[in-house]
């Protein structure tokens, strides 16, 4: 870990406790297998609730703590370890950030003390296809008399299904393949016109995709200026991927974590398998890589908490470097394991199947190195 | 905080006094500057001895052995604003061996007569330091070495063959790994001496190399002295010493030693944009290098980054760590791969050997992709390193000891 505070490390160790003794893996089969629709268990999230982590980033004056991205990191790595599904990341940090950095006084009032407690969950409504891509959103918000009149359909949507508030990103002007000309809109998700179709995926948690059909919103719901959203919700897009950086980072950790302790305790051919140099080799690779994608993870949050002007070739570094590695990680937790890997009954293929989300989420691995390369100017 | 204030001043204070006494003809130059055909050499020597009195050749290095007293943070500010005035710290470059591997070993493991014979001279970038390790048959098997060292009362005699001593040709002293008792396993039969270098007893021949000429020499031991007083550590236990001197390679070649070269090179991307061209958005032409030139800058950035956390969480000691096996490999990985890249993106102008129809820059790339092989293979291979990492790190079995 970076040299992190005090403050930091009783995080750390708070979260790392409860996650392995009340949210462990084992709480989110029974949840798949109960086949629960929202794709978290509300008794987990009522108790991130209540032990302040939807406020890490929110200013005291709404009623959170303004600890941080790097302090969020630390906790989201931690639940990425257990695979911990809820809310947190979609409410408290993907659309907190966007009402903390695009909202009005009045909307920042009226959400942030609510996402704290819980009663509001926000989410980022951006995609219109099944690929990530900002620049290529089409949907249209047009101008009525005293607002705007939202149609189309965005997908994949995370915590699509439990959502309060959606922020949606539509365009308000310029054409598709620009950033310019986009704006965001706050919609309550419970607007008239507003429906949300159930995705059933591989990793098992509540995504949607959310079809608006001439949703009527107030001048009001504006988030951040018309026309001008492109940059917020990059932004807004960069906290999401430092975010998504540090619960891969903890998913992968915990996969090799898994793997190392397999190639010390099974035997073949009479001895442990870790003592095969073919297999030695390998983990001291993966060992290797999960040491530079942490620098790069938590250097993006870090980033973002010091306002450095390189905060999005960071983020794009981030999600692109510690997906590589979460990539390669997942499918050797697998193929180290064998036979058992395979088997619904042993965790891998949870591991499996979440770390192939993650990486597509705001942009996988060849969105995130080709952004790299524009942002360097190639 | 006031340490970082303090660091602060200090690095100040090494700004105004570098803006004072570093030497304007050398500004952005390197080492090596000497092939280029500029008479450079009583500028540099000023500037040597500049660096030297104010103990920065060897910063950390304790102000009685000629160092500077220096915490690392404090070497660190040195070296980042030598790096940004173009200037540079050369002292390490012509010790050889000394700055890098000889001097912290001696810090370690050296008697305080060996520490204040040998390490002023190091400091001062005076006497340049091979290192007499590798053999015929011992190469990534070090601890199989054969060369013998028998007792001759106040001296030790040396008859063997050792190979890959870089600089031994233009070296004044080595530290030379040799076996004081075969009857013992062959970790425990081992000791590390020193000796000088003009001598009846020693001969050395530079090694071609597919580069072309290279620093590195054979040397052979026919009846070569080593005085008792320079048997660094306890007779037959040099396995000790050399593991650390191991460690403090592993540590230089990381990628996070100090600033030799005052010159900035071109990033590869300008440097690719200019041989292969932009479509109309700027993106290179070639997209399949463009994904491997965007790869290759993401490690190169993660190998940085790491380089900076590790330091961080050691709170600025970081001599010898054990991530040492792990940011050698990196460093390896990204080094190659660049040099190979550069080749690539060149085309037929990354292929010239020499002449006129090259620039030369496209003849030093060439050269640099060949030597830089050595990167893998010197210090430890890259599998070495993987079998330390699985072994030390990891907690895995042995795999290359038998029984």
């Amino acid at each position: 870990m970076a040299a992190l505070t005090e403050e930091q490390s009783m995080l750390k160790d708070q979260a790392s406790a409860w996650a392995t003794e009340q949210a462990p893996v084992q709480k989110f089969r029974e949840m798949r297998d109960s086949g629960a629709a929202e794709g978290f268990t509300p008794a987990t999230w009522e108790s991130m609730v209540d032990m302040g982590w939807t406020g890490i980033l929110i200013p005291e004056a709404y009623g959170g703590s303004d600890l941080g991205y790097l302090t969020f990191g630390v906790v989201l790595e931690q639940l990425g370890r257990q695979l911990t599904a809820s809310p947190l990341f979609a409410s408290a940090l993907v659309g907190a950030s966007a009402v903390i950095l695009g909202g009005s006084d009045g909307q920042k009032q009226q959400l942030l003390p609510k996402v704290v407690d819980g009663s509001e969950i926000l989410t980022l409504a951006v995609d219109d296809g099944p690929r990530h891509a900002p620049a290529a959103i089409a949907m249209k918000a047009e101008r009525t008399g005293d607002g705007f009149s939202l149609s189309g359909t965005k997908h994949f949507v995370v915590e699509g299904m439990t959502a309060t508030t959606l922020i949606v990103a539509a365009r308000t002007g310029g054409a598709s393949g620009s950033m310019d000309g986009l704006s965001l809109f706050l919609v309550p998700g419970d607007a008239p016109g507003l429906s949300r179709a159930r995705l059933a995926t591989v990793d098992s948690r509540g995504y949607a995709n959310v079809t608006f059909d001439g949703v009527s919103v107030g001048a009001d719901a504006l988030l951040g200026e018309a026309d001008q959203g492109g940059v917020l919700l990059d932004a807004v897009l960069d906290r999401a991927r430092a975010g998504l950086g540090a619960e891969m980072l903890g998913t992968a950790a915990q996969a090799f974590d898994m793997t190392l302790e397999y190639l010390k305790t099974r035997e073949q051919f009479g001895r442990v398998i870790g003592s095969f140099q073919a297999l030695g080799h390998r983990a001291a690779g993966l060992f290797t890589q999960m040491e530079l994608a942490r620098s790069c993870a938590e250097a993006a949050l870090q980033a973002i908490d010091a306002d450095t002007d390189d905060v999005a070739q960071m983020c794009s570094l981030s999600k692109a470097r510690v997906g590589d590695f979460l990539h390669e990680m997942s499918n050797q937790l697998i193929q180290i394991h064998g036979g058992i890997g395979m088997t619904d009954e042993f965790d891998a293929g949870f591991y499996l199947k979440r770390a192939r989300v993650l990486e597509a989420l705001y942009g996988n691995q060849a969105f995130h190195r080709d952004r790299y390369a524009r942002l360097l100017g190639f | 905080m006031h340490m970082s204030d303090d660091l602060n001043a200090f690095r100040e204070e090494a700004r105004q006094w570098i803006g004072e006494n570093f030497p304007e003809s050398l500004k952005g130059k390197g080492i090596g500057m000497e092939e280029s055909g500029e008479d450079l050499g009583a500028d540099l020597d000023r500037w040597r001895e500049r660096l030297a009195a104010r103990g920065w050749g060897a910063p950390t290095w304790p102000v009685e052995y000629g160092g500077g007293g220096l915490s690392q943070s404090q070497a660190r500010a040195i070296n980042q604003e030598l790096v940004a005035a173009g200037a540079f710290n050369h002292i390490p470059m012509i010790t050889g061996m000394g700055i890098t591997m000889v001097g912290p070993t001696l810090l370690d493991y050296g008697t305080d007569d060996q520490k204040a014979r040998h390490l002023p001279g190091i400091a001062s970038g005076e006497i340049r330091w091979c290192l007499g390790l590798s053999e015929p048959n011992a190469g990534s098997d070090l601890a199989s070495l054969s060369t013998k060292a028998v007792d001759a009362g106040d001296h030790f005699v040396l008859n063997g063959q050792k190979i890959w001593t870089s600089g031994a040709n233009i070296s004044q002293w080595c530290g030379a790994v040799v076996r004081t008792d075969p009857n013992k396993p062959k970790r425990d039969g081992i000791s590390f001496v020193m000796l000088p270098m003009d001598q009846e007893g020693v001969e050395t021949r530079p090694i071609r190399l597919i580069a072309g000429a290279s620093p590195f020499c054979e040397t052979f031991f026919n009846d070569a002295i080593a005085e008792k007083r320079d048997l660094l550590g306890p007779l037959n236990e040099g396995w000790t010493v050399v593991k650390r001197l191991l460690q403090h390679e592993r540590q230089s070649q990381t990628g996070s030693g100090m600033a030799s070269s005052g010159a900035k090179p071109t990033p590869i991307q300008e440097l690719a944009k200019g041989y292969v061209g932009t479509d109309a958005d700027g993106a290179l032409a070639d997209a399949d290098l463009r994904t491997r030139i965007t790869r290759h800058l993401m490690d190169a950035k993660a190998h940085g980054l790491t380089i900076a956390r590790i330091t961080a969480e050691a709170k600025g000691n970081v001599e010898v760590s054990a991530a040492a096996s792990i940011l050698k490999n990196s460093a390896t990985i990204v080094a190659q791969t660049k040099a190979e890249l550069t080749l690539e993106l060149m085309g037929a102008q990354g292929l010239g050997w020499e002449g006129e129809a090259f620039t030369d820059q496209e003849l030093g790339t060439v050269r640099e992709w060949l030597g830089g092989k050595a990167m893998s293979i010197y210090g430890g291979s890259f599998e070495v390193q993987n079998n330390i990492i699985s072994k030390n790190i990891l907690g895995l079995p042995e795999t290359t000891q038998k029984g």
